[in-house]
C-alpha cells in the first residue's frame, strides 16, 4: 500500500491523467445514460471535480499529496495553453458568414453578461475589483472566469465562484433553451447564430440547441466559439479598466 | 512534425502573455492583461497564413489540436484544485449570477436577430 501511495505521488501528474480519464468517462457516461442528454457531459464532470475539491482546502483535492499532480494538470499555464490552442478551430471565414448581427451577438453577449454579473456581485457583497472582475467574467463562460481570475491575482475562492457560475450557465442554458426556443423565436438558422454569439457557453449551446432543434446546433456553436477567445481578451483588459474607473 | 504545432503554439503564447504582461506595466497594473486573448489572436493569424503557403502539414495540426483536446480535461483538473469549501460559505452568489445573466441573454435573442435581419435586406 505504502509502495502504490509513494509511486502515485511521484508521477503526480501522470496519476492526474488517470483520475481525470476515470472522472470524465463517469460523467459522459451517467449524462448519455441516466441522464439521457439533458445536462452535458461536461457539466457533470466539473461539478464533480467541484464536489472532489470539498476534500482538501485551499488548493482543493490537491491538498490530499496522493492527488498534488492535479494541481499541476490544473494550473494556470497548462490551461491557458490548451485555451489559447482552441484558437485554431476559429476559421476568420467562419466570423464573416456569422455576419454583422453574429458579431453584434457576440460583443453584446460578452459584455452585458461580464457587467450584469458585476452589477449581481455587487449587490450581494463583493466590494473589491478583482472579484468582481472575475465573477463578471465567469458569467461568461467557466473558462473565461479563472483565465481573468488569474490573470488578476483573484483568490482561489472567488475562482472556483466564477467556475461554478460559468457551470450554471451551462445547466440553465441546457435545460432552458428548449424550454424557451419558441417565445424568443429561436427556430432558424439566422437567431440561432445570435443565440449562439449572446449565450456563448458552447457546451450549454450546443445541447440546448441540439435539444430543441439539431439542424440549429451548427450556426449556434459558429459563434459561442470565439466567444470565449473575445470574453479572455475583453474581461482582464477593457473591461477591468472600466470597473477601475468606476469603482476606484 | 507534432512538435513544430507544439512549438508554435508555445511562440503564441509566450509572446501574447509578454504582449499581455508588457500592456499590464504600461498602465500600472501588476497582472496579465488579455495575454491569453491576444495569443489566440496571434495563433488565428499565423494558422490562415500558414495554410495559405501549405505550410501547415498534417502532423503539425496535430501538435496543436492535441492541446485542444485536453482543454476539458484540464478545466476539470483546474475545478478540482479550487477552494470550493470557502467558495460554498460565499453564499449562492454563483447560481443567482449563472441563472439571472442566462435568462437576461435568452431575453435577447429577438433584439439582436430584428437587428441583424434588417441589415441583411438592406445589404441584399
Amino acid at each position: 500500500m505504502e509502495i502504490i501511495e509513494k509511486l502515485l505521488s511521484k508521477n503526480g501528474l501522470v496519476f492526474a491523467f488517470l483520475v481525470v480519464g476515470v472522472i470524465m468517462l463517469t460523467s459522459y457516461w451517467v449524462s448519455k445514460n441516466i441522464l439521457r442528454n439533458k445536462i452535458p457531459g461536461v457539466a457533470i464532470a466539473i461539478i464533480v471535480a467541484l464536489i472532489l475539491a470539498l476534500f482538501g482546502n485551499k488548493k482543493g483535492i490537491a491538498d490530499i499529496s496522493l492527488f498534488s499532480g492535479m494541481a499541476l494538470l490544473g494550473g494556470s499555464m497548462l490551461r491557458d495553453f490548451s485555451v489559447v490552442s482552441t484558437a485554431m478551430g476559429a476559421d476568420l471565414d467562419k466570423i464573416k458568414q456569422a455576419g454583422l448581427a453574429g458579431t453584434v451577438s457576440l460583443l453584446v453577449g460578452v459584455s452585458f453578461s461580464f457587467f450584469l454579473g458585476v452589477v449581481l456581485a455587487v449587490s450581494l457583497g463583493y466590494t473589491d475589483v478583482v472579484s468582481l472582475a472575475t465573477i463578471g467574467a465567469g458569467a461568461c463562460t467557466y473558462i473565461v472566469g479563472p483565465v481573468t481570475g488569474s490573470a488578476l491575482g483573484a483568490s482561489s475562492e472567488v475562482i472556483a465562484i466564477s467556475i461554478a457560475t460559468g457551470v450554471v450557465k451551462v445547466i440553465v442554458t441546457t435545460i432552458g433553451t428548449p424550454i424557451i426556443a419558441k417565445s424568443i423565436k429561436l427556430d432558424n438558422p439566422h437567431s440561432a447564430v445570435v443565440f449562439g454569439g449572446l449565450l456563448g457557453t458552447t457546451s450549454g449551446v450546443a445541447a440546448g440547441l441540439a435539444a430543441t432543434d439539431p439542424k440549429l446546433v451548427p450556426y449556434g456553436a459558429l459563434t459561442a466559439t470565439f466567444y470565449t477567445g473575445l470574453g479572455c481578451l475583453l474581461c482582464p483588459s477593457v473591461f477591468y479598466f472600466i470597473l477601475n474607473i468606476f469603482i476606484a | 512534425m507534432t512538435i513544430y504545432g507544439v512549438a508554435i503554439l508555445a511562440f503564441c503564447f509566450l509572446v501574447g502573455k509578454l504582449i499581455g504582461n508588457a500592456l499590464g506595466l504600461a498602465i500600472g497594473i501588476n497582472g496579465d492583461v488579455g495575454g491569453v486573448g491576444f495569443a489566440m489572436i496571434l495563433l488565428i493569424f499565423s494558422n490562415a497564413y500558414m495554410k495559405k503557403n501549405g505550410w501547415l502539414e498534417a502532423p503539425t495540426e496535430k501538435g496543436i489540436l492535441f492541446w485542444t483536446s485536453m482543454y476539458i480535461p484540464i478545466v476539470v483538473a483546474m475545478s478540482a484544485t479550487q477552494n470550493v469549501k470557502a467558495a460554498i460559505s460565499g453564499g449562492p452568489v454563483a447560481i443567482v449570477v449563472g441563472v439571472v445573466v442566462t435568462i437576461t441573454g435568452f431575453l435577447l435573442v429577438p433584439m439582436i436577430s430584428k437587428i441583424g435581419k434588417k441589415e441583411q435586406i438592406e445589404s441584399n
